[in-house]
């Protein structure tokens, strides 16, 4: 090969290489960022196993999670765990996960029971996030006394330990899932409004977002188009971090009594009612929990991947 | 200096006045009639008119607010539905189990807590780093019911007959009974003066009444009481001050000064120990006194769980019995700790951190 066809393939290369740089998009960058982080990548195997659990819960739960078997199968109340390949005799049932206080298969409301904890999660942290955001938006963005009145009001809610402030807020509201699921979102705004107003301070000081308001943009159109979406790696942050701790604390509520009322397979309200059999029939208690835990994990994963994927100095305290 | 804490001092003043709104906002909100709410569906009109009446309920918005200042100001938040009693009598009462929970929690969380961040740091990427972080992420992740149920399952059944067991429920022993301190020493205290108050509180922090007594017998079952849930309690806080410890320590041992001591020739434990252990703390601190906070909360839980008949305990009766006095009462007692202790961490910055005083 002559030196000269040697260059121009080296050309050729670099110009295909800097093609894919472009190609990139801040998306396709970030995504990679994201997944050469070993805890993000656990996070998310999990959280999609999870998913599809949820999505597919008619498939895989071998029963209703809300039918009583009495009469249909010879199993008693608390019946502990029967798995065939585990030495159960083939003639008995197999329940995964033991018979519940109610005589229903605990394996299928499990499953079930992930449908619910991730739209808890989903449901109180969006709402969360959309009034924490403009709420911090306006303060950070009008300053002055808006700012003053949004900030304070935020303090006072911060100031409540955050389990203590949605049970005295159920205590109002009412107990049931709507309410504790209200009430999670409300305790879970001032997290937000706090960074979306770190970040609209710092960045509207940018010329980038000076030269928009020369240009004529008005101040929803700079919020919305330059200033939200060079915040967003901290919302979303922050918001995985958020949703772990909606799942532990709806699930808190429920095993209180105050969150799911029965017979929702919900995780936290499915122990809360068997805490009493804990010595009796361990396992009513045992895998409510562990789920629980696997799916708080999964997002805690998450979370402090995507932290260290999207902004290395944001190491912030939050509240848990 | 002086002007630091005094300026602290009064930013906390707006939250604490916050914190008297919501909860007074969240008593008015209650669905219903206050008056049934609170006597009973069975009161007849005439008493509830004189209910209102008593209680202010009759004047205009502002002023119900101003007298409920008045009260609170004046330690009185209001009666129990169920037990006729003064709320903060009841408080009173259940605060010392609370308490003592939670400074053995909190203790036992930064004893262990900050040398396993301090290991995990100095070793970073180790397989003892590694093994740690994956601890206290499923630290963090763990509910704390599910945790203390466990405990007690594993503790009090599995291990029963072997010297590890350990009681799932109660303060003491039965059989074992703890002699308050004045009665010891002979003490005489009139029953209802205010100063029997103050030792019967001390009297009921079980372990330091022990102590003062000088019995051991009981101060070891006392103990050994509070091992599980002690541990259910402190084991989310741990996780969060462990993982503190390590990611504000390697910042810090990133530093020049640091590798600057290094250089002179400083043993590796010095330097950590002494130079950049130092720094390192200042944001652990912090995070312990959020912690704090968040005990009271999990106390919640965690007393429900093991029977103990604490603050938390009450407050879950509470809710579950519909007292709501109790329930506001409590809250807003536990919101007010939680702002003062954080206050309190705050001020004591100024004798951690030289650079405070100078702004």
């Amino acid at each position: 090969m002559s030196p000269v066809s040697d260059a121009t393939e080296e050309v050729t290369k670099l110009r295909s290489s800097l093609e894919d740089y472009r190609a990139n998009s801040l998306w396709r960058l970030m995504l990679r960022r994201i997944l050469r982080q070993r805890s993000a990548i656990v996070g998310l195997v999990i959280l999609g196993a999870l998913v599809l659990v949820a999505i597919f819960a008619p498939l895989l739960a071998p029963y209703d999670p809300e039918e009583v078997l009495i009469g249909v199968e010879p199993v008693t109340k608390r019946q502990a765990p029967c798995i065939h390949l585990l030495g159960c005799p083939a003639d008995q049932p197999q329940h995964l996960m033991g018979i519940d206080g109610n005589v229903r298969d605990q394996f299928s409301r499990i499953i079930y029971g992930t449908r619910v904890s991730l739209f808890i999660g989903l449901t109180t942290i969006s709402f969360a996030i959309i009034i924490g955001t403009t709420l911090g938006a306006i303060a950070g963005y009008a300053g002055g006394w808006a700012d003053n009145i949004i900030m304070r009001l935020m303090d006072v809610l911060m100031a409540f330990p955050s389990l203590l402030l949605a049970i005295a807020i159920v205590n109002v509201l009412g107990r049931g899932l709507q309410n504790a699921l209200l009430a999670i979102a409300i305790v879970n705004v001032p997290t937000y409004a706090r960074v979306m107003r770190a970040s609209v301070l710092s960045i509207k000081q940018n010329e980038f977002v000076e030269a928009s308001r020369a240009l004529g943009g008005g101040p929803v159109w700079i919020l919305f188009r330059r200033i939200l979406p060079n915040s967003l790696s901290p919302l979303i942050v922050q918001g995985t971090l958020g949703i772990a701790g909606a799942v532990l604390e709806a699930a808190a509520l429920s095993f209180l009594g105050l969150g799911a009322q029965p017979p929702t397979p919900e995780w936290g309200a499915m122990l809360g009612s068997e805490r009493n059999q804990v010595f009796s029939a361990p396992h009513l208690v045992f895998y409510p929990g562990l789920a629980i835990m696997i799916t708080v994990l999964a997002f805690n994963l998450l979370g402090d991947g995507l932290r260290d994927a999207l902004d290395p100095r944001l190491s912030g305290v939050v509240r848990h | 200096m002086v002007q630091y804490i005094v300026r602290r001092i009064l930013m906390a003043l707006p939250v604490l006045f916050g914190i008297l709104l919501v909860t007074f906002v969240l008593a008015r909100l209650i669905p219903g009639d206050p008056c049934k709410a609170i006597l009973g569906e069975k009161a007849t009109q005439d008493v509830c008119d004189r209910f209102i009446h008593e209680h202010g309920l009759d004047q205009p918005i502002h002023v119900q607010f101003g007298l409920y200042m008045r009260d609170v100001l004046r330690g009185d938040l209001g009666d129990s539905i169920r037990f006729h009693r003064p709320v903060t009598r009841i408080l009173i009462e259940r605060l010392p189990l609370t308490l003592e929970l939670g400074i053995v929690a909190i203790t036992l969380a930064t004893l262990v807590g900050i040398p396993l961040g301090i290991i995990s740091a100095v070793y970073h990427n180790s397989p003892v780093d590694v093994l740690t972080m994956i601890g206290a992420n499923i630290g963090v992740s763990m509910p704390v019911f599910w945790l203390g149920l466990m405990l007690a399952y594993v503790f009090a059944l599995l291990l029963k007959g072997t010297p590890f067991w350990l009681p799932p429920s109660g303060r003491l022993s039965a059989g074992v009974v703890a002699v308050p301190f004045y009665e010891v020493y002979g003490m005489a205290v009139e029953q209802g003066a205010p100063q029997f108050y103050v030792y019967e509180f001390i009297a009921n922090l079980y372990i330091l009444n022990s102590i003062i007594t000088a019995n051991w017998k009981v101060l070891g079952d006392a103990v050994h009481h509070l091992i599980l849930p002690a541990v259910a309690l402190s084991t989310i806080p741990m996780s969060i001050i462990a993982r503190m410890t390590r990611s504000s320590l390697l910042e810090v041992l990133r530093l020049d000064y640091v590798r600057a001591a290094r250089a002179k020739g400083l043993p590796k434990s010095a330097v950590v120990l002494k130079h950049a252990l130092r720094n390192a703390l200042l944001p652990v601190f912090t995070v312990i006194g959020l912690q704090m906070g968040a005990i009271f909360a999990g106390a919640v839980l965690t007393e429900t769980i093991f029977g103990l008949a604490g603050v938390g305990r009450m407050l879950y009766e509470a809710i579950t019995a519909r007292d709501y006095p109790v329930v506001q009462g409590f809250t807003l007692a536990i919101a007010v700790g939680y702002v003062a202790i954080n206050l309190l961490v705050d001020v004591s910055y100024v004798f951690l951190d030289p650079r405070i005083k100078l702004k």
